[in-house]
């Protein structure tokens, strides 16, 4: 998926753009308005993450301003979780808000929310050999078939699709599962391979086991 | 005077010596239960008077009433000379008018004179009681087989008609004396124009002048005379009502009539202003009465029927036109002119 | 604050003043002129007797005759009752009248007309004299006529006019008091509109006011519109401020948050992930705290004026609950929604955060992949929204206990939380008459939290 972040502030625009990158978004930034108004008239995003108080001005009022012509979701990045702030967000055309600071699965969650709301572009599916699995709508679909997945399921095979063929560790899913602090051991993550196994049991789309490493999508 | 026996002569007398000024015809005093008295100076005569001085006594015992009776110029010269009276009745309205006019009257105000008509008081100073018509009284017997005038003008020719019939039988105030006949004379003199064609036809009569109406209607009664011309008409009601009344006829000439309204007043000198202010009401309350509870003619002109009715003579300064010296010595003139032709 | 009196009443009042002024003013002009006027007749009468009298003055063999005319007096009897008093006087003779009326005053030369006020007896006169020259044989002889009349009728007709235009001055004074009653209620009526129309404003509601209303109001409305609009701004400002100052904040929180986080993905070391561990869940109960103690001082400022909408409490839940939703999803919690329309009078904002904050709890509190249900129904006069989870229940925890400032479960210390989730939920819920109650699931695992609401 493409982003667009208006952030003005560097090092959290940094952090974002990498933590965004990990988990296979293209990030645009834009540390101000004016560039975001270039960036969004040169392409077009799939999401925007905007922040409320930027150096050229504030992003509501762009946001109100500029609604009906950009047509990408936005969410409204806040230093306050203040009752008024977050209708006042709302109120100017955001799809959601969500407060500094802000925990990624946290962020991710309610970007994926947001574009299944607003139905999403062709462009977000990805292909696993006959399978195509829609990242907006999180279903796999192959042939006359389509799955559905829960939850955490859907983002174990979001992490393997956006790496075919790459060992992906223990650890590493982990991240992606569970917020930082659930006490879980990697038995959970076993746990969800296998669910996510059965699931994709009818389908071309196979999970490897690569024993000491970690697990591996395998396109049949 | 009427009044003329001893000792009734002797008593006023006395009186008269206290009071030098006055000439006084009659006195009687009423006296109350209690220590007040009130003095009543008036033109009534005391026999017409009394029943009206008990009835008021029988309401107020309290009061005593002393009770004086002179002609209307004495009383006029009395007050205007300071005597003290407490009250002043009089027929001559005129006179009494003056007297109110020249500041010798005092207000006065009550329930009854505020029921008096407009016409019947003067600056709440002078106060009508009665209405009282000027009229002719004839004897029968010497109008015998005579058709009774209706007006002055048939009245004329009667008298020109009949001059031997008439001769020296024809009575009428002596207006030279008289203050009430000046008064009947002079109103009628300047309301009709008849009066001085009378007055001549009258003068050539050789009339007999009086100086009060109850002895003119006595010589009627006594067919000394034929006719009495301007008579009281209260006297008259009254002596019809007594011995010889029937010898005797009241004419109210059609034509016109003179309305003399008896009134008091208040004197400023009065000492008894409380006494004199209940007398005069019950004086009012007699004359508004709508029945005839005493000797006078009632106030109110619809009490009285029967007879062509014209205004009182009216209470106001044209009174004092005649009462000018210069007026009366010419007025008087022109009366004597035709009164006595001889 | 201390009424400094009432417009209405100093308004009715200065009117009813001026009225009075004026009434007075009125009658006394009425009054002055219907004496004038009376004066003059009085004055014509005068003269015309006067000059009547003088007519019939005549002379007679070489001497001044004279018989007074008897309409001359009628006259002066017919318009008033007053005295009368008069005298003819020739050469310095008195003729007739009364000798003493003119002592003092000499007479006027022929032709002349004089009007004098005098005194005779002790009482006031107007006096006329007017001289007539006569023919007395071959002398020409001056005659003065003076005829004089007490005041008292004009004092009667003046007094009659001057009581009758004191009662036209009275009628028209109490029917001007009565007049300046409504008209002063009149006058402030778009005071009072006005007044009623910024009291039916809302808390919040600080836009400019635009009424018609008479010019007079206007330098008033401007005022206020330039008073709201500084306190718009200053609100406006500390706001911007708070928000800066939180920006200020919670940005490098956020840098250092998001930081930690990507170095989290790339630790090895047990140690180490550790140690991010810790410093994500410390940033994150202090900015959790500085969240909640805001959203709490909010709420209480907002409850002071607490607005009365209409509120589907059906859609509210909605609301809240989608809001939740990715919330729920990263432990594949499902909320489920039961509701029926209630309606609520009271203000969204506030219904929102508490219904937000009892729901949190119950996602916060609950393991992985379990179901919240959250119903909305009535019983009796009151609305009811109940959410109920399968976690681990409030383990003995009485409502009053939890919903106390900062109070958090004992069993609950690994999950971040400031303990005054509940705390913005009772205080709203009983504002708005209605109330919290928490219980263990009575059908098995978990708690119940019941929120009740009065129903519109
Ligand atoms: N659904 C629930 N299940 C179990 N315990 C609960 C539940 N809801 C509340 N509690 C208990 O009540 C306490 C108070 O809750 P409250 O919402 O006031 O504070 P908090 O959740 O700890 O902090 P925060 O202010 O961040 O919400 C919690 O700490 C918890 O122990
Ligand atoms: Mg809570």
């Amino acid at each position: 998926m493409r982003y667009l972040l208006v952030e003005d502030h560097a090092e959290l625009a940094g952090a974002v753009v990498q933590r965004l990158e990990i988990d296979g978004h293209a990030v645009d930034h834009a540390p101000d308005l004016a560039t975001a108004s270039a960036c969004l008239s040169a392409a077009e995003y799939d999401l925007i993450l905007l922040d409320v108080m930027l150096p050229d001005g504030d992003g509501r009022e762009f946001l109100a301003a500029s609604r009906d012509r950009i047509a990408t979701p936005v969410i409204m990045l806040t230093a306050r979780s203040q009752v008024s702030d977050r209708v006042g967000a709302l109120d100017q055309g955001a799809d959601d808000y969500i407060t500094k600071p802000f925990d990624f699965a946290e962020l991710e969650a309610r970007c994926r929310a947001v574009i299944r709301r607003r139905g999403g572009s062709a462009r977000n599916e990805i292909a696993l050999g006959k399978a195509v699995f829609d990242l907006t709508s999180g279903q796999l679909r192959e042939r006359d078939m389509t799955i559905e997945f829960r939850n955490r399921e859907l983002r174990l095979l979001e992490v393997f699709a956006r790496r075919p063929g790459q060992i992906l560790s223990k650890a590493q899913l982990m991240d992606r599962l569970f917020s930082y602090d659930s006490d879980v051991t990697e038995n959970a993550i076993e746990v969800y391979v296998a669910r996510l196994r059965k699931k994709l049991a009818a389908t071309s789309v196979r999970i490897e086991t690569v024993r000491g490493l970690g697990y591996r999508v395998e396109i049949a | 005077m009427r009044y003329s026996d001893i000792a009734k002569g002797l008593i006023l007398a006395v009186w008269a010596s206290a009071l030098p000024a006055l000439e006084v015809e009659d006195r009687k005093s009423y006296p109350g239960e209690g220590g007040a008295m009130i003095s009543v100076l008036s033109t009534a005569d005391l026999d017409v008077f009394e029943p009206f001085i008990r009835q008021f006594q029988q309401d107020q015992p309290a009061i005593g009433v002393d009770y004086t009776v002179a002609s209307s110029t004495e009383i006029y010269a009395a007050i205007t000379e300071g005597m003290k009276f407490d009250i002043v009745l009089s027929s001559a309205m005129d006179l009494q008018f003056q007297l109110a006019n020249d500041g010798y009257a005092q207000a006065y105000g009550s329930d009854a004179t505020a029921r008096l008509p407009d016409w019947a008081q003067w600056r709440d100073l002078v106060f009508a009681f009665t209405s009282e018509p000027a009229v002719a009284v004839i004897s029968r017997e010497r109008f015998s087989g005579i058709d009774l005038p209706a007006t002055r003008q048939e009245l004329i020719s009667i008298l020109r008609d009949y001059p031997e019939r008439f001769d020296q039988s024809v009575g009428t105030y002596d207006v030279r004396t008289s203050g009430l006949g000046y008064l009947f004379a002079t109103q009628e003199a300047r309301n009709s124009d008849v009066f001085w064609r009378l007055s001549e036809v009258i003068g050539r009569l050789q009339p007999r002048l009086y100086c009060c109406s109850a002895q003119m209607i006595d010589d009627v009664i006594s067919g000394e005379l034929a006719i009495a011309y301007n008579v009281l008409g209260s006297y008259a009601e009254r002596r019809r009502t007594q011995e010889g009344g029937d010898r005797m006829e009241i004419l109210q000439l059609e034509d016109f009539g003179n309305n003399m309204l008896r009134t008091a007043l208040i004197p400023r000198t009065a000492e008894n202003v409380t006494g004199a202010g209940a007398f005069l009401d019950a004086l009012i309350l007699a004359g508004l009465a709508e029945e005839q509870t005493w000797a006078f003619p009632p106030l109110q002109p619809h009490a009285r029927q029967g007879t062509p009715e014209f205004g009182p003579i009216r209470l106001g300064p044209a009174l004092m036109v005649h009462l000018d010296p210069l007026t009366r010595r010419a007025f008087l003139s022109s009366w004597e002119d035709a009164m006595e032709q001889e | 604050m201390n009424p400094t009196g009432s417009i209405r009443r100093r308004m009715t009042i200065s009117l009813a003043l001026v009225a009075a002024l004026l009434s007075l003013l009125s009658w006394s002009m009425v009054a002055s002129f219907a004496r004038q006027a009376a004066e003059r007749t009085q004055d014509n009468i005068l003269a015309a007797s006067a000059t009547i009298i003088a007519e019939a003055i005549r002379s007679e063999g070489g001497e001044v005759r004279l018989e007074l005319p008897y309409a001359a007096f009628a006259m002066l009897g017919a318009v008033s009752e007053d005295r009368v008093f008069y005298q003819i006087e020739t050469a310095g003779e008195i003729l007739t009248g009364y000798e003493d009326l003119t002592t003092g005053s000499i007479a006027p030369a022929a032709g002349e007309v004089r009007f004098e006020t005098t005194e005779y007896l002790d009482v006031p006169l107007r006096m006329v004299r007017m001289t007539r020259t006569v023919l007395a044989g071959e002398e020409a002889v001056p005659v003065t006529v003076s005829l004089a009349q007490t005041r008292n009728g004009i004092g009667t007709i003046a007094g009659d006019l001057s009581e009758t235009a004191a009662a036209l001055s009275v009628a028209f004074f109490v029917l001007a008091v009565a007049l300046t009653g409504f008209v002063a209620q009149l006058s402030l009526r778009p005071l009072n509109e006005l007044a009623q129309a910024v009291a039916r404003r809302g808390p919040t509601d600080l836009r400019p006011v635009r009424r018609q209303a008479p010019s007079e109001l206007t330098p008033l409305i401007g005022s206020l519109n330039r008073f709201m609009e500084r306190l718009a701004g200053s609100l406006r400002r500390s706001e911007e401020f708070i928000a800066e100052a939180a920006h200020r904040v919670r940005t490098p929180l956020a840098t250092v948050r998001a930081q930690a986080e990507v170095a989290l993905h790339g630790a090895q070391s047990h140690d180490d992930k550790q140690r991010l561990r810790q410093m994500i869940r410390a940033i994150d109960e202090s900015s959790r705290s500085a969240g909640q103690l805001l959203d709490h001082a909010t709420v209480a400022y907002r409850i002071e004026d607490l607005s009365r909408d209409t509120i589907n409490l059906a859609e509210l839940a909605a609301s809240v609950a989608a809001a939740l939703e990715p919330t729920a999803g990263l432990k594949d919690i499902e909320i489920r929604l039961e509701t029926s329309d209630v309606a609520t009078l009271g203000d969204k904002v506030l219904l929102e955060s508490a219904l937000r904050n009892v729901l949190d709890n119950a996602i916060k509190y609950s393991p992985d992949e379990t179901q919240i249900s959250l119903t909305v129904d009535q019983q009796g006069d009151m609305a009811c929204l109940r959410i109920c989870d399968q976690g681990p229940g409030l383990a003995g925890q009485s409502t009053t206990d939890l919903t106390k400032r900062f109070a958090r479960g004992a069993t609950v210390t690994d999950v971040v939380g400031s303990g005054l989730g509940l705390t913005i939920a009772s205080e709203v819920l009983q504002a708005h008459g209605g109330g919290i109650e928490l219980a263990d699931n009575p059908k098995g695992q978990g708690a119940c939290a019941i929120l009740t609401l009065p129903k519109a």
